[in-house]
């Protein structure tokens, strides 16, 4: 068997669900208050008081369950990945398997990969339903990231997430997997400790052997196993820290910005870190059409990549209209202060 | 450490709370919360019912000395929504400031956390209503 990861039987989705909270601020109104001019992104979501991650996850998971049209009590495995699990210990999937009328027989399991989490629990969810233990699985990114106040990460560092039903591939999968690549590798750009607030990272160490490494790695594995070229994509989603980075993977690889643009929304939510991937690919599936072919490829610091490859089917047609879309929420939007996000990031003792 | 949490309390409502599930007689009435005793015809042979999680703002008032457990929140609207099978249901609203609230608004349900027990407690997640997405 060669390095690409691929199921016995083949697997699609079908059903995906996205979800950004409405506040935001602006990198502007962040840089008043620490000083600072020049910025990665325009603005930033914000999770509302009564949101984290769970919450985020069981809209996105509703969303999934609209487009999917299937009975909930079907899915034998809901994984979610974050990095901000509401409880240190006690399972998030719980919850969220709960709230979408789930339990009781199923699998459930909270995954931590950084920025990664998400693609890590739909890696898991693909193998699950494609070695044929289960008929659906959710896999499900979502984050309410934490910034340091001050820290350049602070700028980025957003709340969103989205969710995947997978199933085996049929007239009711609205794209298929062609197959995936994992590449992992022990690089300590950024991390949290233990009992921690806010999480520290290496800087400049977070470009080129953190994200760039792993992602071009990944990707070109991925291609290279597969039997294609850049050009063979219709679309590409990486991990979108900023703007800049996505944009400089594209250039090496040589897919021009108008194949990433479409799922690249940094600009206007920030860094959504377990959804960010998640969430783009969402805002592709909104707008592709049966036949294109989407690059996918994620990045979690510690560090890794995941990078599949998907092509949309008929069945996207009919389904993207059953749940709202991923600009519905992008575009649906409140601005606060830094004292309102202040408050929404819990900073004030009262 | 705060008052007790009275965990199993909370944990007996959450279908109730998180996904708003309410009863069905078997001649069809439906209500919120679920009984054992339909409210309407005295039936008791109750099943589960689920609500679409789609009503209107019949009334509201703006919260703003909350009770114990709710002080960061505030301020906060809490409201009367019918719900399109019927029932009435008491609930904040989310995602909506004081000035947006309209007599007859329309709203859709979703699942939020309702408050913390301080740092080391339960988290507890209920719904409540917000202006639709789309």
């Amino acid at each position: 068997m060669g390095k690409l990861l691929k199921p016995i039987k083949d697997v699609g989705i079908v059903g995906y669900g996205a979800y950004v909270p409405m506040y935001r601020i602006k990198n502007e109104e962040i840089g008043r208050v620490w000083g600072v001019s020049s910025f990665p992104i325009k603005e930033k979501s914000v999770p509302g008081l009564d949101e984290d991650a769970i919450t985020i996850g069981i809209e996105a998971a509703r969303n999934a369950l609209k487009r999917a049209r299937i009975d909930p009590k079907l899915i034998r495995a809901l994984w979610f990945g974050t990095e901000s699990k509401p409880y240190a210990v006690k399972p998030s999937a719980t919850v969220i398997a709960e709230a979408i009328g789930a339990t009781p027989e199923l699998n459930a399991a909270d995954f931590e990969f950084a920025c990664k989490a998400g693609t890590e629990a739909l890696q898991a969810a693909i193998g699950f339903v494609g070695s044929g233990m289960a008929e659906y699985a959710m896999g499900i990114g979502a984050d309410t990231s934490q910034g340091r106040p001050g820290d350049h990460l602070e700028f980025t560092a957003a709340a969103g997430g989205a969710a995947y039903i997978i199933g085996e591939k049929s007239s009711e999968t609205l794209a298929y997997f062609e197959g995936s690549y994992s590449y992992v590798t022990d690089t300590p750009d950024f991390w949290r400790r233990q009992h921690e607030h806010y999480p520290r990272h290496g800087n400049r160490f977070t470009g080129e052997p953190a994200y760039f490494h792993q992602i071009i790695s990944a990707a070109k594995g991925l291609i290279e196993e597969l039997g294609y070229s850049p050009s063979d994509f219709d679309y590409a989603v990486f991990h979108q820290p900023n703007v800049k980075f996505p944009l400089t993977v594209g250039k090496i690889l040589g897919i021009p910005k108008e194949k990433i643009l479409p799922g690249l929304l940094s600009d206007l939510i920030g860094n959504t870190y377990s959804g960010a991937t998640l969430i783009g690919i969402s805002a592709v599936l909104d707008v592709a059409k049966p036949g294109d072919r989407i690059l996918w490829v994620s990045f979690g610091s510690g560090a890794g990549s995941d990078a599949f490859s998907i092509v949309v089917q008929d069945a996207i047609e009919e389904k993207r209209d059953l749940a709202p879309k991923t600009m519905d929420y992008v575009s649906k939007k409140k601005y606060i202060d830094y004292a309102l996000y202040a408050k929404a990031r819990r900073k004030y003792i009262i | 450490m705060g008052k007790p949490m009275q965990v199993s309390r909370y944990w007996r409502h959450f279908k109730e709370k998180y996904r708003l599930i309410g009863g069905k007689c078997e001649n069809g009435h439906v209500f919120f919360p679920k009984r054992s005793v339909c409210p309407v015809c005295g039936s008791r042979n109750i099943e589960d019912f689920q609500f679409s999680g789609k009503g209107k703002v019949l009334s509201w008032t703006i919260v703003r000395n909350p009770p114990s457990g709710f002080e960061y929140y505030k301020p906060f609207p809490l409201a009367l929504i019918e719900l399109e099978e019927g029932p009435v249901v008491l609930a904040q609203l989310t995602d909506v400031t004081p000035e947006e609230i309209k007599f007859g608004m329309e709203v859709e349900m979703v699942t939020r956390k309702i408050r913390e027990f301080d740092e080391d407690g339960i988290i507890l997640y209920a719904y409540k209503f917000r202006p639709p997405v789309k």
